[in-house]
């Protein structure tokens, strides 16, 4: 029986994915949850997170935490979580969560570790595996302070069914006013509507097989009908066809989804390591002999620019039903 | 002005990674090791830096076996950079402990007004050294940054987050800002430039001398494993069309992830 800390993520007034998986998580301790949630709105989300089992909320309904400042944050949580003793806290490998967690963890002399893919709770234990060399491998990891943060990945446990019925406790994160030495000056905000490719359920990503830069408006198009966000290869990072953040790989973004759909990609190892994390992978080369073959689940020998448009029909006449 | 970069070794992308019988690590023999891409992006816009007059001296410095690592300390100092700390590890330190060591010994260089490292090193992807430094240094940090200007008390950094979003972000210097790529185009080290930094020095200092130990350590990797293997590829036939439908229908119908 331990308690357990959940740093929770939301937009829109609703608690992402993440989250949620990391809530269903916490339940296999045993103890109670104490969830953190910061930002204008967090006081509405209390239904919502004593239904997926929090105790106790630390709620920080406070326009401060709008726009993420590490000072800002790393003072408010670290705070927290000194205050009440915390042993395990959980919350999402994030682009916040991994910014912030390691200031955190300095503060406190904490153990933390990002990017984890499998969690246990149960037992009072705190078992975790992660990915090591953009999954060419994988590692145990043992962390070793009475702190322990634990970032997950998206997309890699459980959601247990919202009925735990609980009314949580709430207790109130005041922003700290400290003189901070970082100022948020403006958010410019991305004009893709859709979940970080490190969040995402589907990726469909293109590679040199695509010929042109322009030619990615078929895998766009396929990922409008599935849901899913667009990913690129390392060579046409390089080559500008598209934005780094969009590349997957070693030196891009290790990625997990449910189903990635590889076009016109080789399969060079740098790219293996980013995706091999995938439940499920569909390559689609011209090359018979591509290493991606290897790593798929299914195969399809041909042009990625005339198979792409043939399954944004087949998935459009599917999914209509 | 000095400018103060931290880079870590690790094995090329290239590498294709064994593990150790006792699952305790991974084989390091014949492996090729190289600057942390990402420390690339870090090392040059230092250079930079210095050459648009704004700094007067980069500083590099790496913790781990020193023999090994001033390889890369060598690079960064063949692609300009104008002296090297070398803290010799043999340990396997995390990035708690690693944090602390760098601290302590920029600490003990004097005045800084700003730290250059790479978003991550790419052998365990962890993202932690840098903020954690900034932390025990006391300073701002800004990571995943790719653009950066240097005003007279303030750098202003781009970063990407999510979804495609950047943020503005102002840090009073001194600060730790974290190179992405897209940040610059690092240079290739010259000949010239191999020559000169031969000569250069890599200054020498003990783990032991900046009070930081295996004790630091808060974080052990163990049990590695290689992924599973993957059943073999299901190869679909047939023209694009019946192909196209046959995926469709599998991926519904025995994946069950549409």
């Amino acid at each position: 029986m331990s308690d357990v800390f959940v740093f929770c993520e939301f937009a829109n007034g609703q608690l992402k994915k993440g989250s949620l998986e990391l809530l269903t998580a916490a339940q296999k301790a045993g103890g109670k949850i104490r969830a953190i949630a910061l930002g204008s709105g967090a006081k509405s989300l209390g239904a919502q997170l004593g239904a997926n089992g929090a105790d106790e909320i630390f709620v920080g309904d406070d326009a401060s935490f709008d726009k993420y400042n590490p000072e800002l944050f790393a003072t408010a949580v670290a705070d927290v979580l000194q205050k009440n003793n915390a042993g395990v806290v959980l919350a999402s490998s994030t682009s916040l969560g991994r910014d912030l967690f390691p200031r955190v963890a300095a503060k406190l002399g904490a153990a933390t570790i990002s990017d984890c893919t499998d969690l246990d709770l149960s037992g009072g234990n705190t078992k975790v595996r992660r990915p090591m060399y953009s999954g060419k491998c994988s590692a145990a990891v043992e962390l070793n302070a009475p702190t322990k943060i634990v970032l997950m990945r998206a997309n890699q446990l459980p959601v247990a069914p919202a009925n735990a019925g609980k009314t949580p406790q709430v207790q109130t994160v005041a922003a700290p006013s400290a003189n901070f030495k970082t100022l948020i000056k403006d958010i410019v905000k991305g004009t893709s509507e859709k979940l970080d490719l490190t969040e995402a359920n589907i990726i469909v990503s293109g590679g040199r097989g695509l010929k042109e830069a322009a030619n990615f408006k078929v895998l766009e198009e396929l990922a409008e009908v599935l849901g899913a966000t667009v990913g690129a290869s390392r060579a046409v990072v390089d080559a500008g066809w598209v934005p780094h953040t969009m590349q997957v790989g070693q030196t891009g973004k290790t990625v997990a989804p449910t189903l990635y759909i590889a076009a016109g990609i080789s399969g060079a190892i740098q790219h293996l390591a980013g995706m091999s994390g995938a439940k499920v992978i569909v390559a689609i080369n011209k090359d018979a002999n591509a290493p991606i073959f290897q790593k798929a689940t299914y195969g399809i020998v041909g042009d990625a620019l005339e198979i792409v448009p043939l399954l944004t029909q087949e998935f459009k006449k599917l999914l209509q039903h | 002005m000095r400018i103060f970069v931290c880079i870590k070794q690790v094995p090329d992308t290239e590498t294709k990674i064994k593990i150790k019988p006792d699952g305790t690590g991974i084989e390091t023999a014949g492996i090729k090791w190289v600057m942390n891409p990402y420390d690339e992006f870090a090392v040059e816009e230092a250079l930079k830096i210095r050459e648009a007059g704004k700094a007067t001296n980069v500083t590099v410095l790496s913790v781990g076996p020193k023999a090994r690592v001033s390889e890369a300390l060598r690079t960064a100092l063949a692609m300009g950079a104008d002296d090297a700390i070398v803290i010799d590890s043999n340990d396997e330190l995390d990035q708690y402990a690693t944090a602390k060591a760098l601290a302590a010994a920029i600490k003990a260089e004097g005045e800084f007004k700003i730290i250059l490292t790479g978003k991550l090193a790419i052998d365990d992807n962890a993202s932690a050294v840098s903020q954690m430094l900034a932390e025990m240094l006391g300073v701002p940090h800004a990571t995943v940054v790719s653009k950066l200007t240097v005003e007279a008390e303030n750098l202003v950094a781009e970063r990407e987050v999510e979804g495609g979003t950047r943020e503005v972000i102002q840090l009073q210097m001194p600060a730790l800002i974290a190179a992405n790529k897209g940040l610059n185009l690092p240079r290739y080290a010259s000949l010239p430039g191999i020559m000169k930094a031969k000569k250069k020095t890599i200054k020498e200092v003990a783990l032991a001398s900046l009070q930081v130990s295996t004790a630091d350590v808060k974080i052990k990797f163990n049990q590695y494993q290689m992924p599973a293997d993957k059943p073999a590829v299901k190869m679909l036939a047939g023209d694009a069309a019946a192909q196209a439908a046959e995926l469709t229908r599998l991926l519904r119908e025995e994946a069950k992830v549409i």
